[in-house]
């Protein structure tokens, strides 16, 4: 047994000794010439012979942090929230998936071809990605996964993700069949997709939730397959091995994901636990090893303390704080009213003595961490510091206008709506505050439980009410079409302008990926810069802590937690 | 006696009835909807999900198809979790607060007898006046503020205890001292008060004469008298303890059934309120029922009542 054992670990040094030398040859040959300093041992892992030892195998290596609440849904065609995409990123593997710079990676898929016109994505998938159960992914997978998605019955409140595909809406609306829509397997390994228009993002799409594989046998007519850990069929680098419905789920490395060298914990524990106090002594105690990104939060009263001991950071996530504007009644009808208060709030003075977190002041939509074009962000080509400036006599001189190209002598009552909240209460004070020193103008404010806010809200019953909007997708016609596109529903103020609308609508047709970015920008410059269409505030923040020695376990782009890849010393 | 128990539950079933019939009615009265959400989806989406959870329906349609798997058992399927059966989720997160507030209330009688006697046998004395100290600041002291003191204080400083979950004997002390504070400062201060009468009443002092010793007096025959209002309490503490806390469960990690109560209504989901507050009656109106028949098994006056009737 001994002897076998000191037989197997000599195999293995062997094995690495002859990999390295591989690796060595290699890098000598192609590295010489850029970077001399990479080292052979840098890149042992890249050869597939080099699998660890038998000792390192069974080191146990756990990560363990805590979410607000059961995931509503593990089913990919179902999950909406942060808490699902958290722990079904590390469960699931899409053709494509997100590297924590939010770039897209090769994942089931191979490669991809694009056709000339942009319309037609080909896939090709790799051939030794296994579900869980043993059965091979293939393109089928993923064909039934999307019109499953899609499909009426199927009630997907993400199912408008897939809406690019050809006649996927029409399914959705009960006017196409299942056969119509634009996705076909042309054999296992090779998946066709047939968008209704060129959608330079398209590989960002197939990242989502709502693009990745589900296996047909498990999901076939039993809508409650992903409520239980022993009934999931899943193909991600983890498997999901207890779930306990309101207290912890825990997940254990796949052996048989395709890509398993990559994966460097072995087990990883989600305690379910809401109040950040409860999450903070928990990682106090180390009984945790991460806070923040959607996965619990710092108490807000210990950020300042924590971020000056150096023991947490603070990161940007794609989300923006802002406040809708309804343009539909006076008095905000007039768009120098909209920018006579847009201008009297002290973004910086909100930061520093409200919110406290380090936050970047906004005065358009797109948050700064989503990409652009050309390897730029999306804000570093059109920065939006110009299109709003935070000047009081320009603010008094613009008010006074507007009110008289109203008629008024003086602004009418106006509330500021804010769905119940400490945080949203504070911040509604400040601004209102704001307002009365600035403007001389009192604003009363209201506070309406959430349920009953969305309703009023999306009813126009509101002159100012609190929105945030966070990405779903890493591109920018996030935080543009969804808001300031007149056909949007998420567009409560009912901002219309037909120029942006066409501009909007052209940068979805477009296949050039400058060219639609600079359309996106010249939407959201005439929508801030010219029409003040809402009133930004600032983009979000995380507040993140992690125990020393793990490494690679990030904030995301969107800020959720990405951990599958992570690894411990 | 039979005749008793019939009306009783019949009684039972039409409140059962009532509360269903206006619970339906005053959820979907109020505003807001389980299907949406802060990203609004198309117009079509929103009405497969409404196709989908039976929603599109008049609602009277809908109260009929519930009723009907509600004669069945059948509570349904949450609606923001997404096809977890409601009895499922009743089930599995009952059990924890059915434990940890059965631990609690032993705990808080124990505690509140021992420091009540102890009150009463030292009237106005040192032990009387600390035992008044602990049960107002038992009283005095929210669970909000009181549970996570403990965890700091012996959790995280001194570290004896978890500062979460409830995996072992030993986790139950910190939310048991939270949920009990209050519980066992009442139930002192009622035995204090009620043993301090019959301490002063004739038959004690009757036991004192023949010469009985003083732990047999208080044993015997003091504590066996004032427990009668004690037993009155249990009742509504029973109920309301294994119902759960919010505030308790949250701050201590127990996947109780508590904070399910207040969250399925902030989430709009129809057939968990439902499920809940129907769960909640029959137990509250079991607990009613079995302490009105133990009443009528104690109290002669009733039982005479009801022997007339029934003849």
């Amino acid at each position: 047994m001994k002897l076998k054992r000191s037989l197997t670990t000599a195999l293995a040094v062997a094995l690495m000794g002859v990999s390295l030398v591989a690796c060595s040859g290699n890098n000598e040959k192609n590295s010489s010439s850029e970077s001399p300093s990479a080292t052979p041992s840098g890149s042992p892992s890249a050869s597939p012979s080099a699998s660890p030892s038998p000792s390192a195998e069974q080191k146990e290596k756990e990560f363990r942090f805590t979410l607000a609440s059961d995931p509503p849904s593990l089913d990919p065609g179902l999950m909406t929230d942060a808490q699902s995409f958290i722990v079904g990123k590390a469960i699931y593997e899409g053709l494509m998936r997100l590297n924590p710079a939010g770039e897209p990676e090769n994942g089931i898929a191979e490669s991809y071809t694009v056709s000339e016109d942009g319309k037609t994505y080909t896939f090709k998938l790799r051939q030794d990605a296994k579900w869980s159960n043993g059965d091979p992914v293939t393109a089928h997978d993923f064909e039934y996964s999307w019109k499953r998605a899609l499909a009426p019955e199927t009630a997907s409140d993400y199912a408008y993700m897939l809406f690019y595909l050809d006649k996927g809406e029409e399914y959705n609306a009960g006017k196409a069949t299942a056969d119509d829509v634009g996705v076909k397997a042309l054999d296992d390994y090779t998946l066709e997709a047939k968008l209704k228009a060129p959608a330079p993002y398209f590989v960002n799409l197939v990242c989502h939730s709502s693009y990745w594989p589900v296996h047909k046998g498990t999901v076939d007519g039993k809508p409650e397959w992903a409520t239980e850990a022993s009934t999931i069929v899943s193909n991600g680098p983890f498997l999901l091995t207890e779930w306990s419905h309101g207290d912890k789920i825990v997940l254990t490395k796949n052996p048989n994901y395709f890509n398993k060298d990559k994966v460097h914990f072995t087990k990883a524990t989600v305690t379910l636990v809401e109040p950040s106090s409860t999450v903070f002594n928990l990682f106090e105690t180390d009984k945790i090893d991460w806070i923040g990104a959607q996965a619990g939060s710092v108490p807000t009263d210990q950020v300042q303390k924590l971020v000056a001991e150096k023991r947490a950071e603070i990161l940007p996530v794609a989300s923006t704080y802002y406040y809708m504007i309804n343009t539909t009644r006076k008095p905000f009808s007039n768009v120098k009213l909209r920018k006579a208060f847009a201008m009297a709030v002290e973004r910086q003075n909100l930061i520093d003595n409200v919110t406290k977190a380090n936050q970047t002041p906004a005065h358009a939509l797109v948050a700064p961490s989503i990409e652009g074009a050309d390897g730029k962000k999306f804000r570093e080509m059109f920065p939006d510091t110009d299109y709003l400036k935070e000047d009081l006599t320009e603010a008094k001189k613009l008010l006074a206008e507007g009110l008289a190209e109203e008629g008024l002598s003086k602004v009418p009552e106006i509330t500021l709506l804010y769905n119940t909240d400490e945080g949203h209460k504070a911040i509604a004070e400040a601004i209102a505050d704001m307002w009365r020193r600035n403007l001389g103008v009192e604003v009363k404010l209201a506070n309406q439980e959430w349920g009953t806010f969305l309703e009023t809200r999306s009813a126009q019953q509101f002159d100012v009410a609190r929105a945030g909007w966070g990405a779903d997708i890493n591109h920018p016609i996030n935080f543009t079409y969804d808001l300031i596109h007149s056909a949007s529903g998420n567009n409560d103020g009912k901002y219309k302008n037909e120029k942006v609308d066409q501009l909007l609508n052209e940068s979805l047709l477009t296949t050039d990926l400058k060219e639609s970015m600079n359309k996106i920008g010249e939407a959201e410059r005439i929508a801030m810069a010219e029409d003040m269409a809402v009133l930004p505030l600032y983009y979000y923040t995380t507040v993140t802590m992690v125990k020393p020695g793990f490494k690679d376990v990030v904030s995301d782009y969107a800020g959720h937690l990405d951990w599958a890849f992570g690894d411990k010393e | 006696m039979v005749r008793y128990v019939l009306n009783k539950f019949l009684f039972m079933l039409l409140s059962l009835f009532i509360l269903i019939t206006a619970t339906f009615v005053l959820m979907n009265a109020v505003p807001g909807s389980p299907l949406q959400s802060e990203k609004a989806t198309s117009p079509q989406i929103q009405k497969n999900l409404e196709a989908h959870y039976g929603l599109d329906k008049p609602l009277i349609v809908q109260y009929g198809i519930y009723l009907k798997k509600l004669a069945q058992f059948d509570l349904g399927i949450s609606m923001k979790k997404k096809f977890q059966s409601v009895n499922k989720l009743i089930a599995g997160s009952f059990d924890n607060s059915l434990k940890l507030g059965l631990v609690s209330v032993a705990t808080s009688v124990l505690a509140g007898c021992a420091l009540g006697i102890i009150a009463a046998l030292y009237h106005r004395k040192f032990l009387d006046n600390a035992a008044l100290v602990v049960s107002v600041i038992g009283l005095a002291v929210p669970s909000v503020v009181m549970a996570p003191l403990l965890q700091y204080v012996f959790a995280v400083k001194i570290r004896a205890f978890e500062v979460a979950g409830l995996n072992g004997p030993m986790d139950y002390v910190l939310p048991t001292i939270a949920l009990s504070a209050a519980p066992i400062a009442f139930i002192a201060r009622l035995i204090r008060s009620s043993m301090l009468e019959v301490l002063n009443s004739d038959f004690i002092k009757t036991a004192k004469a023949k010469g009985l010793a003083g732990h047999m007096i208080v044993w015997r025959h003091a504590l066996r008298n004032s427990m009668l209002p004690v037993v009155t309490y249990l009742g509504y503490l029973i109920a309301n303890v294994i119902t759960g806390s919010v505030v308790i469960e949250q701050i201590f990690a127990i996947p109780g059934i508590g904070k399910f109560f207040v969250q399925s209504v902030l989430d709009r989901d129809y057939p968990f309120i439902m499920g809940i507050t129907i769960f909640y009656a029959i137990l509250l109106m079991a607990s009613r029922f079995l302490s009105d028949l133990a009443y009528a098994l104690v109290d002669p006056r009733l039982r005479l009542q009801t022997g007339r009737v029934a003849k």
